[in-house]
């Protein structure tokens, strides 16, 4: 369970700092008044609180993964399924997708339309191929004779992979209702600015994924039990 | 103590949070049924879970009356036995206590006591609780397929739950229950988000942290807990469905079944076991710390009384909910561990009694000296106190591991949970009923048949639990259908489990007296008036009871804590936080 812990350690941490806003020491019984709000301000719209919370609670969700991972391969050593080259291939268009989306951010905040539309394309290519990439990786190595139903490795192979690209394709299909409602007749149409809180969450998102990602992936390549063996190395 | 005068409206500063109203639906469907409001999205929640909970009741009634008069009632198998068992626990932990804990009374009361005019994403808000009722639906259907409902334990250890052996194993019912929890998951994060983020940032000016009612602070945290705790869950329902649907050898070792190899190998029975775990004792204190507000704030209320050590109470909250995490293998002494790790989680478990023990003393200390109304809410909250304590007290037994490899898997187990995680937040959830119910409704329930209910459940629950100890004592081992008479017990136990199972069943009526009760009330109840228990919290300051849609014509601002209550030289023995009245001489102004 090392990987959820440290996971939720970093989470312990950043509710510690939230809460060290708070004022937990005061003493309510003795204020009467109106007392400003700790931590609101105009970076702290709802929307960014909710994407931060929610990213916590996949985050959650592929740390589990990753400790089950960990702790199984422990138990009853399996071979790792060779991860072939293409996942390399997928990493990079995933961090060139984070890239062009956070570029979007950077150009709706500006206004200015000039790369906005041609980056959003771009992230939206790379997100697709991401996907299309993983699903072939899936049928190369199912043709090498790595089933769903093989070892535990291979298993956690395709629920891992399979997973994180659920969330993925639910992240693009959330940024094609944005682009959607933005290219629409309504009266915001056209407006860059006004896209730019849609597409703020969604780049926060991607960058959350392609964080998950390298963590699954190094795990996949057994690095994180590797590194694991290090770190207990070192305590004993 | 600094004097400080109130700000002149006219020169308040500018609020924080945008004041924006909800959607509001005209038609009847979308104010009744695909309802956006949390208040109507809470007693949806509520009357799912108390619905589903009945059926939890009854087969509680079905397993006792199996225990008490063995061999009477030959619709009762041995199979039928594990389903009941199986299907109660479940419902009980999961579909009723954390739904009525989190989407009921945390739908009803965030917004409402944190000053917003809603959750901060109603449409999400709706979805949640559909989600929740499909997630009910899915459980109930597995009643009606082949085989039934599983009968794998509420716990779903692999790898019986999956293997033909077990009810339900080989059939749909562990399918349909591995869906519905997953169902349940995706709903409950829905509402969470909203929860944790209508606290966050939805609070109305001059409502800080620290002027929470504690009912939001416990509610708050359980919903942070459970949406960290609950992908251990998902988790490991997903890896047991692909092994039961797929073939998959997550959770599944090397097995021969009726003398034939079976495709699994390889897998670990023990890490499920971890992330059950690691989601189920969270999940104690999913459903207790929103008790621990509830019952400190029916307490305030009742005893006329500041709480005492508000700010103790709020960091034990916050003490408990981290270190629920790191406590979980407790439930696994006797599944095999390294001594030191054994000596680490007893060590966790016996830590939390401290901030544990912070909370009951300062229960007391706030009674102490306080105008205490016996009322329902009242009796209820006291009930509660006593219960947790008791269940409390033989939890430290049970977290050593010494202790606990005896008792592991006898009915003293039974007892000390269904004491700490039963009736004592089931107690909280009757309190914080007959408390909220004329804010809900604008009527008081039946005090008379609110007495009968509360005497009746105390009493009876205590019938049935103290002797269930010692009956876990004497060698009782659980999840046993009929024990007989062996030879490894020390005292023969049939007059007893046939007493526990009379009171269980006298229990269980009063239950649908409090129904009758609820629905009696709502058109005979005497008329409650706006603030009939003269409250501070800001749910009972709404210009109407029931609050309309929006909950206030203009958002309240917030002056003082949840808790003035028999201050010196206040007009009445409340202060409103509304009110921004400052008394002579003392508090400082903001």
């Amino acid at each position: 369970m090392t990987v959820i812990l440290a996971f939720l350690a970093l989470v312990a941490l950043a509710a510690g700092l939230w809460l060290s806003q708070q004022h937990l020491a005061s003493k309510p019984w003795l204020e009467t008044g109106i007392a400003p709000l700790a931590g609101h301000g105009p970076g702290r719209a709802p929307g960014i609180i909710f994407i931060a919370v929610f990213v916590t609670v996949i985050g959650g969700l592929f740390a589990m993964l990753g400790s089950a991972f960990v702790m199984q391969i422990e138990e009853t050593p399996w071979e790792l399924v060779p991860l072939p080259g293409r996942v390399w291939m997928n990493t990079a268009l995933l961090l060139l997708a984070s890239f062009f989306l956070q570029f979007v951010v950077i150009s709706a905040r500006a206004g200015t339309t000039r790369w906005l539309r041609a980056s959003l394309i771009a992230a939206s290519i790379a997100t697709l191929a991401f996907l299309a990439g993983q699903v072939q990786v899936w049928i190369a190595l199912t043709g090498d004779g790595y089933q769903l139903d093989g070892t535990p490795a291979a298993s956690f192979f395709y629920l891992i992979t399979g997973l994180h690209g659920l969330h993925v394709l639910g992240g693009i299909i959330a940024l094609a209702v944005i682009c959607v409602r933005h290219t629409g007749t309504g009266e915001r149409a056209g407006d860059v600015k006004a896209l730019l809180p849609g597409v703020r969450l969604c780049a926060l998102y991607w960058h959350a994924l392609l964080a998950f990602w390298l963590m699954l992936f190094a795990l996949l390549q057994g690095w994180g039990n590797a590194f694991l063996a290090l770190c207990r190395a070192a305590v004993s | 103590m600094t004097d400080y005068l109130p700000e002149p409206d006219s020169n308040l500063p500018p609020r924080e949070v945008a004041d924006v109203m909800p959607p509001h639906a005209h038609s009847w469907i979308g104010k009744y049924v695909f309802s956006q409001d949390a208040k109507y999205i809470a007693i949806q929640y509520s009357g799912t879970a108390i619905a589903i909970g009945m059926v939890a009741l009854v087969l509680s009634w079905l397993m006792r009356l199996q225990l008490g008069f063995p061999g009477t009632f030959d619709f009762i198998t041995p199979e039928a036995y594990y389903q009941f068992v199986t299907m109660h626990g479940m419902i009980m932990v999961v579909y009723l206590l954390t739904a009525i804990f989190l989407g009921g009374f945390g739908n009803y009361l965030i917004p409402l006591m944190v000053g917003a005019r809603d959750m901060v994403f109603p449409f999400v808000n709706m979805l949640s609780f559909w989600i929740y009722l499909l997630a009910v639906l899915v459980l109930v259907a597995s009643f009606f397929v082949p085989g039934g409902p599983t009968g794998a334990g509420w716990t779903l250890y692999p790898p019986q739950a999956i293997l033909s052996g077990t009810p339900g194993g080989a059939q749909g019912g562990i399918i349909l229950m591995l869906l519905s929890l997953i169902l349940f998951i995706i709903g409950f994060t829905m509402g969470g988000l909203n929860y944790a983020v209508t606290v966050l940032q939805a609070r109305t000016r001059g409502m800080t942290m620290m002027r929470l009612p504690l009912t939001v602070w416990g509610i708050f945290t359980a919903t942070v807990m459970a949406l960290l705790a609950f992908p251990a869950l998902f988790v490991a329902c997903v890896m047991m469905l692909f092994d039961r649907l797929l073939g998959t050898s997550f959770f599944m070792p090397t097995l021969v079944e009726l003398g034939e190899k079976l495709s699994y190998g390889g897998g670990s029975p023990i890490a499920f076991q971890h992330l059950f775990w690691f989601f189920g004792h969270p999940e104690v204190y999913i459903v207790a710390l929103p008790a621990f507000g509830i019952v400190s704030d029916l307490i305030a209320v009742h005893a006329r009384k500041t709480v005492f050590g508000y700010r103790m109470m709020v960091w034990a909250i916050v003490i408990i909910g981290a270190l629920s995490f790191i406590v979980w293998a407790h439930h696994m002494y006797v599944s095999g561990m390294h001594p030191w790790f054994g000596f680490f989680f007893a060590t966790t478990t016996l830590i939390i009694a401290i901030p544990t023990a912070i909370k009951v003393y300062n229960w007391v200390l706030t009674l102490w000296k306080g105008d205490i109304h016996l009322t329902i809410p009242m009796l209820f909250a006291l009930g509660f106190i006593v219960t947790f304590v008791n269940g409390g007290l033989t939890g430290l037994f049970l977290g050593n591991v010494v202790v606990d490899v005896p008792l592991s898997d006898t009915m003293f187990v039974v007892a000390h949970f269904h004491m700490v995680m039963g009736v004592a937040p089931i107690m909280v959830i009757f309190g914080a009923i007959y408390h909220w119910y004329p804010l809900m409704t604008g009527r008081l329930l039946n005090q008379a048949m609110g007495q009968i209910h509360f005497w009746v459940t105390f009493i009876g629950a205590y019938a049935i639990f103290f002797p269930m100890h010692y009956v876990g004592l004497v060698g009782v081992p659980r999840r046993y259908f009929e024990i007989g008479e062996p030879e490894f017990l020390t005292a023969p136990v049939d007059g007893l489990n046939a007493f526990i199972s009379s009171a269980a069943l006298i229990v269980g009526a009063v239950q649908v007296l409090f129904l009758f009760n609820i629905f009696w009330s709502l058109r005979h109840g005497r008329a409650s008036g706006g603030n009939p228990w003269r409250a501070t919290s800001l749910e009972w300051q709404t210009p109407e009871i029931p609050p309309r849609h929006g909950n206030w014509d203009e958002l309240p601002n917030v002056y003082r804590w949840a808790y003035d209550y028999s201050v010196p030289g206040a007009a009445e023995d409340y202060v409103a936080q509304t009110d921004p009245w400052v008394p002579d001489g003392e508090g400082r102004r903001l």
